[in-house]
């Protein structure tokens, strides 16, 4: 027994050092804006899928053991993770991820944050004190993170710094042609109202003008109940919705009953990298985003 | 179970201090070493200096798939007493005072499965959990009582000898979430008495061989994740020849800072 376990000691000390930098994302964006900017010289782990609730995610023993080998942390903060990020990080006795030190990189620290509750107690339900953390769907929010996650590799990694900045102006170059081409193809969404599964879009809403007229959530994180959805179709004769949306991981049964209510469409979004099969990268994210809302508009 | 393993307070509190090493490996491997006073039941307060207590852990974890998760343990926790007192029976059936001194050897392997479709617990996930505990006590029983069997002439004799005994138990439990607010679960719980070897206290005193068990079913409704009403039903067996059938309705409520979700 103890011969096996120096064995396997062993063999675990003698892997080489591994020549990228070991990044470990919370959600897809971040694992694909960190591929995007850091190339061959990042090896990219991301802790959660499109399809999963990123509040709702366990301290799993497989997180633990990434985060133990992890250079950097790339979270968005604003409370998002704070349902396990912080054991995780705690538990993993990585002293170079724990927050404050430069391998923690939180992307909400560099944009502005919307919907910031000027009151907060639990009856308003599971409320982010620092505002709405889906902070990844304004495309425009990624240049300030980009540049700033290129810097934090480059402190990380100086050989590889140039590279890194290289990364980023190749990245961000592209990203404002495709910016300008998805505002024009969204035009027509500008002024549109929604109803929203949960308040997931206000910065797609931000960027593209539509408007979210009502949560299918009573509260945040508060499961839709009947009432608030036959309010919401009573709503309808005054101020109605163009259609429903909800992420891809969220239930469909909520946005669907209101969709043959009201006879609007219900609208599934990617949310984030892999929620689609064409959300397979950034530029795919928004793609599919615009897309999918111009089906749900004709 | 963990009364029975840990005494009334239902878990092994240590002071003391801690080492713990996460192997860095993709696969979650973790290994802890313990040491501390081991004032508390198995073990006791002792009139000297030292560590009255040490325990050895690894853990081993991984996914299977995206839906999948398990976590897998041993543990190993070696406590000293002296002067641990239990109240037994003697062979006429009177009150006797028994006292251990020894050392006391706990195994616990632990188990943990979790499922979820697509690794999204919100909806709907599963959680199997099971342990299984081993201990062993070896050292020397003091036994007195004015009047039992090791004390017939109430003069305050009192009959040493060894004590060996091999105790064992087990529970397993799943829980089942269908729905964001609705959760069902089943646990079985048992103890196995074992052997039990009360060497020159084997002449006065009786050792009840009785396996003691107990079935609990329970289904809860959480409104969010701070409030949650559970109705509990048990059968519990634990004491010889009755059984104890237990209803329990509870109102749980957690307030402050959103605790994290721990594996």
């Amino acid at each position: 027994m103890i011969k096996l376990l120096m064995t396997i000691l062993l063999a675990a000390a003698s892997v080489p050092a591994l020549a990228a930098l070991q990044v470990f994302a919370t959600v897809p964006e971040w694992g694909a804006l960190a591929r995007e900017i850091g190339g061959d010289k990042v090896s990219v782990f991301t802790a959660t899928t499109g399809l999963q609730d990123p509040h709702r995610i366990e301290a799993r023993p497989s997180l633990l053991a990434q985060a133990r080998r992890a250079d950097l942390v790339v979270a968005t903060g604003a409370d998002l993770e704070a349902g396990w990020l912080p054991l995780v990080v705690r538990d993993s006795g990585n002293a170079n991820i724990q927050p404050g030190r430069p391998g923690y990189f939180e992307a909400a620290r560099y944009v502005t944050m919307l919907d910031v509750p000027a009151v907060l107690d639990r009856s308003r339900g599971d409320i982010h004190a620092a505002g709405n953390p889906h902070i990844q769907l304004d495309p425009r929010n990624l240049f300030r993170i980009g540049e700033a996650l290129a810097a934090r590799l480059g402190e990380l990694d100086p050989p590889n710094a140039p590279a890194y900045q290289a990364g980023y102006k190749a990245f961000a170059d592209k990203w404002q042609a495709a910016i300008l081409r998805w505002e024009k193809e969204a035009l027509p969404l500008r002024g549109v109202p929604v109803l929203a599964h949960h308040d997931s879009f206000i910065y797609l809403a931000h960027w593209l003008g539509f408007k979210t007229t009502g949560t299918l959530e009573p509260k945040p994180g508060i499961e839709p109940t009947s009432g608030q959805l036959s309010g919401l179709v009573a709503r309808q004769q005054s101020t109605p919705a163009k259609m429903v949306l909800r992420t891809a991981y969220q239930s469909d049964g909520p946005s669907l009953w209101i969709a043959e209510k009201a006879g609007i469409p219900a609208v599934m979004l990617p949310f984030t990298v892999g929620g689609t099969p064409a959300a397979g990268d950034l530029f795919g994210l928004f793609d599919d985003t615009v897309q999918r809302m111009l089906k749900g508009l004709r | 179970m963990y009364i029975a393993m840990f005494g009334p307070e239902a878990s092994f509190r240590e002071d003391g201090v801690q080492l713990k090493w996460l192997a860095p490996t993709p696969l979650f491997l973790e290994f802890g070493a313990e040491a501390g006073r081991g004032a508390n039941y198995p073990g006791t307060d002792r009139n000297k200096n030292g560590v009255g207590a040490w325990a050895l852990y690894a853990h081993l974890g991984d996914d299977l798939g995206v839906s999948n998760s398990w976590r897998a343990g041993a543990s190993y926790l070696r406590t000293s007493s002296d002067s641990r007192e239990a109240e037994f029976y003697d062979i006429n059936g009177l009150p006797a005072l028994a006292s251990f001194t020894g050392d006391t050897d706990t195994w616990l392997a632990d188990f943990v499965w979790k499922w979820a479709p697509d690794g999204n617990p919100k909806y709907q996930n599963f959680k199997f959990q099971s342990e299984y505990f081993w201990r062993k006590d070896k050292g020397s029983l003091n036994c007195s009582g004015l009047g039992s069997a090791c004390d017939p002439l109430a003069a305050g004799d009192t009959v040493g000898g060894d004590y060996n005994t091999n105790q064992r138990g087990w529970y397993a439990q799943g829980v089942f979430q269908f729905t964001p607010n609705w959760r069902a679960g089943l646990r079985y719980d048992q103890l196995d008495s074992g052997v039990q070897d009360l060497g020159a206290n084997a002449a006065n005193l009786v050792v009840e061989d009785y396996k003691p068990k107990r079935a609990t079913a329970m289904v809860d409704y959480s409104w969010s994740e701070y409030s949650r009403m559970r109705l509990q039903y048990a059968q519990d067996k634990s004491m010889f020849g009755i059984t104890d059938n237990q209803w329990i309705v509870q109102y749980i409520m957690s307030l402050g800072a959103h605790g994290a979700h721990k594996f």
